[in-house]
């Protein structure tokens, strides 16, 4: 009975015909007269590491509100493995972990207290949950802190919890919004390195937010975001091409500067 | 354990099976048995909070006892109570005043529910909630549940106390009380989660307490009967008389006498609906506040 709330053992990595974990169509969404999105349509597949660029401001934090149904897109579609956030947001949302920017633990409790709160809002049963925990917790290197309370966490390993949080109900596609803001350069890539492994076992498809280019590998996909728009997206070597530049960090100035270059001048004329 | 990336000890549950398919379909529809653990989880969390925040439980509890020890018996010798139901004998004036001190409590904690609700808001727990896939007038009711339960211990502990202050309801009374506070509690909630779809950000619980805590105190009958109100001044007995919080008192103080008030009753619970309901379309995605409110800095 309380199995059925858990998500069903996943399909294999990316079989022909299967949908991707995240599938964004034509999703525009105003605040008031200010287009956060405009028009945004991305995609990203089943085991892939999907790293969605934008500086501050380009509405990545506006599409993670959507996806994870805080509020509801007016316009387009967004499918997680296939469903539709809006008209099964149930079918949606089992399948999804989230780790928000903003930390999200109660610091007073313990680790194991958030992690079985957390599965318990999925429906999965205190005892399961338990036994669950130390699996998680394992994965991300951190079992034998289980005991402690939150605030007793380095930030990095508060983030890392969080990952394993968001593991607990086994997702299949699993959001970042920039993780690694305010870690320092180790931690940072260790979890990167963290999310990747995860990848690699579990087939899941990663949505990783970000600003910071360091954090891109050469065989990631890569979304640029900036004013609501996607600028371009693709695997590596067709980012490159669409900003015509030998590297990302070049690219991504590109393709961020031309399109201001082009609304000023449209601005003016 | 080994923890090196494919180790088969951490695999065996998430191998791929030719089942799946078919499960992903029924799993459209959650099962009943996850909605009573989700609410299980949410009081659990709200239950541990508690226990790790004993400073609150305490000032909770000083709070209506303050009103009981020092102004209940200041104003002893100023106030005649007359024979009013549920009453049988005269009074004194701490007996009048106790049960509006349990709704007070039940107000303050409705509120300050609420106001966490913001702060959780603020730093994102409350997005973890609304990520769960349960529908979000269920996860609203469960938070709304769990406050009601710390209510509950606050109001038993203040009786306990006032019950030596010779503050002392029929045995029977502290059972039939118990339904009431449910219901007023739940009103009183239910009111805190729509203010805290209102707030935007984390508001001094000052203001609050200047707005509408002291506000909906004196404008009732918790600290003197209406007829008293409606000698001195009638506009404010309307005032009183349109004020859910007056309902509450009464509903609590006949209770505690074994007595049901049925139009308080039914006062208290049409303003729990409507409250709720209310908080319900204010968080709800398409229609709600949330989206309407501006940026993702609303939200973080």
């Amino acid at each position: 009975m309380i199995d059925l709330a858990i998500p069903a053992p996943r399909d294999p990595p990316s079989p022909a015909g299967a949908p991707p974990a995240l599938a964004v169509e034509g999703v525009t969404h105003a605040f008031g007269t200010r287009k956060a999105l405009d028009d945004v349509s991305l995609t990203v597949p089943r085991g892939s590491f999907t790293a969605l660029l934008g500086p501050n401001g380009a509405g990545k934090t506006t599409l993670f509100s959507l996806i994870t149904r805080l509020y509801d897109n007016r316009s387009g579609s967004i499918r997680v493995l296939g469903h539709d956030v809006r008209r099964e947001p149930a079918a949606a949302l089992s399948r999804l972990g989230v780790v928000f920017q903003a930390r999200t633990l109660d610091l007073d409790l313990t680790v194991t207290q958030n992690l079985v709160y957390h599965a318990t809002l999925h429906g999965i049963g205190f005892g399961r949950a338990r036994r669950q925990v130390l699996d998680v917790l394992e994965s991300v290197g951190l079992a034998d802190r289980a005991r402690d309370k939150v605030r007793q966490l380095s930030g990095g390993q508060m983030r890392r919890v969080e990952i394993a949080r968001a593991l607990m109900h086994r997702p299949e596609l699993l959001l970042l919004d920039e993780p690694t803001v305010g870690l320092d350069i180790g931690s940072r890539a260790a979890l990167v390195a963290e999310v990747r492994r995860l990848i690699a076992r579990e087939g899941i498809g990663v949505l990783w937010a970000t600003h910071i280019i360091e954090e891109i590998e050469a065989g990631d996909r890569i979304v640029v975001l900036h004013q609501g728009r996607v600028r371009a997206q693709g695997a590596h070597a067709e980012v490159l091409a669409a900003g015509r530049a030998p590297d990302i960090p070049a690219a991504f100035l590109a393709l961020t500067s031309a399109s201001e270059e082009a609304e000023r001048r449209e601005g003016q004329a | 354990m080994n923890s090196t990336p494919g180790s088969p000890s951490e695999t065996p549950a998430r191998l791929p099976s030719s089942a799946a398919p078919a499960r992903i379909a029924t799993r459209a529809r959650l099962p009943l048995s996850g909605y009573a653990i989700c609410m299980a989880g949410i009081c659990w969390r709200e239950a541990l909070r508690f226990l790790n925040q004993r400073g609150r439980f305490l000032s909770a509890l000083v709070r209506p006892l303050v009103w009981l020890f020092i102004f209940a018996a200041g104003f002893r010798s100023v106030l005649g109570v007359s024979i009013i139901p549920p009453y049988e004998t005269y009074i004194l004036y701490e007996v009048y005043v106790a049960p509006g001190l349990v709704a007070m409590i039940q107000l303050f904690n409705g509120l300050q529910s609420s106001l966490s609700m913001v702060y959780d808001r603020e730093v994102g727990a409350m997005r973890i909630l609304l990520v769960s896939p349960y529908p979000r007038w269920f996860l609203l009711l469960s938070k709304l549940v769990a406050g009601i339960g710390v209510s509950l211990l606050q109001a038993y502990a203040f009786l306990a106390i006032a019950w030596f202050w010779e503050v002392e309801a029929p045995p029977i009374g502290y059972l039939t009380v118990l339904p009431a506070l449910l219901l007023s509690g739940l009103m009183l909630g239910a009111m805190g989660l729509l203010m805290s779809s209102l707030f935007r950000q984390l508001e001094n619980f000052a203001s609050v307490m200047n707005f509408v805590i002291f506000p909906m105190f004196f404008t009732s009958s918790a600290l003197y009967p209406l007829w008293k109100v409606q000698e001195s001044s009638l506009p404010l007995y309307y005032v009183c008389l349109f004020n859910p919080f007056t309902y509450a008192v009464e509903l609590i103080r006949f209770a505690l006498y074994g007595q049901f008030e049925p139009f308080s009753a039914l006062v208290v619970a049409g303003c729990a609906v409507a409250f709720l309901l209310a908080a319900i379309v204010a968080y709800d995605p398409s229609a709600g506040l949330m989206a309407r409110r501006g940026g993702p800095e609303a939200a973080k």
